[in-house]
């Protein structure tokens, strides 16, 4: 599964036009992404962490600077690359199954691996059994699975996540991260997780970048040198987290 | 002594089965309907008993032409619907789909929308005469009108959350219409099509009474009013209520049914 697609984001400035004004939001981004690296990314809101996901993900053009991934560079969206949102964003209108069906709408796999796909992807995430429910009739951590299995059902070398448990109860946001730890040891792929949570970016990241705002930009990385599948008590991971933290709170006007 | 009678009713509250609940009203006022003429306190000539309206149905219906009468009114109302219905459709959806188109019609249609719908008869009697092509013309424009309006809406409120989905997975603009915009935007669709139903169908009696030639539930008062016989006029305005309510209970079932998928707020 695992392809040689380096993410390579050089020099990348991004603005927002808010009538007259210009407000800039990226400022001058350099990031490598390694394939197969699980990278995290803090930052309190308005560090321009979720529009660097839209940028990657190639739902925005508009910037300045390159994004090149596997050596080409992103001019739009692709099935190499899945995303899931903050909110699930399932259709209404479509079953569970036909959600995670939506992933696969224009691959050209057989019928027969297809149907297969969305009924392995659908296990992955455990909801074997809610095949025929409709979207409203899903708990919100039920809802955030099946986004998660849309996200990987063509197989994308991919994943990336904007603040995709952010809604969710303590609870059951824990239960997912040791998921998609779990998914993301299994499938191999790349993972950019963008959060504000600065415990799910160390207990998955093998990098947590700390950006800061207003322009985002990029303040500091770390490295989670801790093997996984991780135990959240580690206390490597304790450390690290403190210093992440400290990272983030130190110039907003928290210190 | 009207005091004692509400409190005598409030002081015995009746166990009414659910299913005949909204049956009470229109028994009540059948019963007043009754005692009102049957002790005369209203002239009969101006308003029949409720049994000689149910004398007139069972005469029309063994001996005069009731059910011609509401087959042509039911057929032209059909018509109507379905070609104004079709053309609110597609103004709706070329509307909403397009900005350009919006602010090309939009204003027009927003002003025309403003013209009473029987402000159109002296012209349509004038360009299409006072037969069946008149009418099915007055039914279309009853039924165009919510059509286009639920239409246009219910496109532009999808929402850009489900659109930058079907961009990920690459969807093509005719994918994004078919699987996001047109599903987004049917429950208002529905809702346009239903109201355009009941329109319609006030168009038809509309239509008939005012556009007065051919058969027709219309007809069918018209000639009640001319020979005064209000059983028949009553009759009339009788048949005219069921189907309409039957025509919403149907599009109501139909809605239900096809948008399975809607959250049930009760």
């Amino acid at each position: 599964m695992s392809t040689s697609a380096v993410i390579d984001i050089q020099h990348v400035n991004k603005q927002f036009k808010v009538k007259n004004e210009v407000l800039p939001v990226l400022e001058d981004l350099t990031l490598t992404i390694q394939p197969g690296e699980f990278l995290a990314i803090v930052g309190a809101s308005g560090c321009g962490k979720s529009t660097l996901l839209r940028l990657l993900v190639g739902l925005d053009r508009e910037y300045q600077g390159e994004i090149k991934i596997g050596g080409s560079v992103v001019t739009g969206t692709s099935l190499d690359r899945g995303i899931v949102f903050q909110e699930h964003r399932l259709f209404p209108w479509l079953t569970l199954e036909q959600n995670v069906g939506l992933g696969l709408q224009n691959s050209t796999w057989s019928e027969d691996k297809k149907k297969k796909a969305v009924k392995d992807h659908i296990e992955l995430v455990g909801l074997t059994g809610f095949e025929s429910a409709f979207p409203h009739q899903l708990s919100g951590g039920m809802a955030q699975r099946a986004a998660i299995a849309r996200g990987l059902v063509n197989q994308p070398n991919i994943l990336l996540l904007d603040e995709p448990f952010g809604a969710l109860d303590a609870l059951t946001r824990t239960r997912l991260q040791q998921e998609l730890q779990n998914i993301w040891q299994r499938e191999k792929i790349t993972m950019v997780l963008v959060t504000h949570d600065v415990d799910e970016a160390v207990f998955l990241g093998d990098r947590v970048i700390v950006m800061q705002p207003r322009p985002g930009r990029i303040k500091k990385t770390f490295t989670v040198d801790v093997p996984h599948p991780r135990d959240r008590s580690n206390p490597a991971l304790k450390v690290l987290t403190d210093e992440v933290r400290a990272q983030i709170l130190e110039g907003s006007g928290h210190n | 002594m009207s005091q004692a009678d509400s409190a005598a009713s409030s002081a015995a509250p009746i166990q009414v089965p659910a299913w005949l609940r909204g049956w009470l009203v229109p028994l009540a006022l059948v019963a007043i309907w009754d005692l009102l003429t049957r002790f005369k306190l209203v002239n009969p000539l101006l308003l029949a008993r409720p049994s000689a309206v149910l004398a007139s149905f069972k005469e029309q219906l063994a001996h005069g032409d009731l059910l011609p009468q509401l087959a042509a009114s039911l057929e032209r109302d059909l018509a109507g619907f379905a070609i104004g219905a079709l053309a609110g459709l597609a103004l709706g959806s070329v509307m909403g789909l397009s900005r350009l188109a919006d602010r090309l019609v939009g204003p027009t249609f927003h002003a025309a929308k403003q013209v009473a719908i029987f402000a159109w008869i002296p012209l349509i009697s004038v360009w299409f005469g006072i037969g069946e092509p008149a009418k099915v013309v007055f039914i279309a424009l009853s039924a165009f009108y919510p059509v286009v309006v639920n239409t246009f809406e219910g496109i532009r409120s999808v929402g850009r959350e489900h659109i930058e989905v079907a961009r990920v997975f690459r969807f093509t603009p005719l994918q994004v219409f078919r699987k996001v915009v047109l599903p987004g935007a049917l429950p208002s669709i529905f809702a346009g099509l239903h109201l355009g139903l009941i329109y319609s169908w006030l168009g038809t009696l509309g239509a008939e009474y005012l556009l007065a030639a051919g058969p027709g539930i219309g007809n069918l008062m018209i000639e009640g009013r001319e020979s005064f016989q209000m059983a028949k006029v009553l009759l009339g305005v009788l048949i005219a209520g069921g189907v309409g309510y039957g025509l919403n209970a149907l599009a109501t079932k139909l809605e239900a049914n096809l948008l399975r998928w809607r959250v049930r707020s009760a």
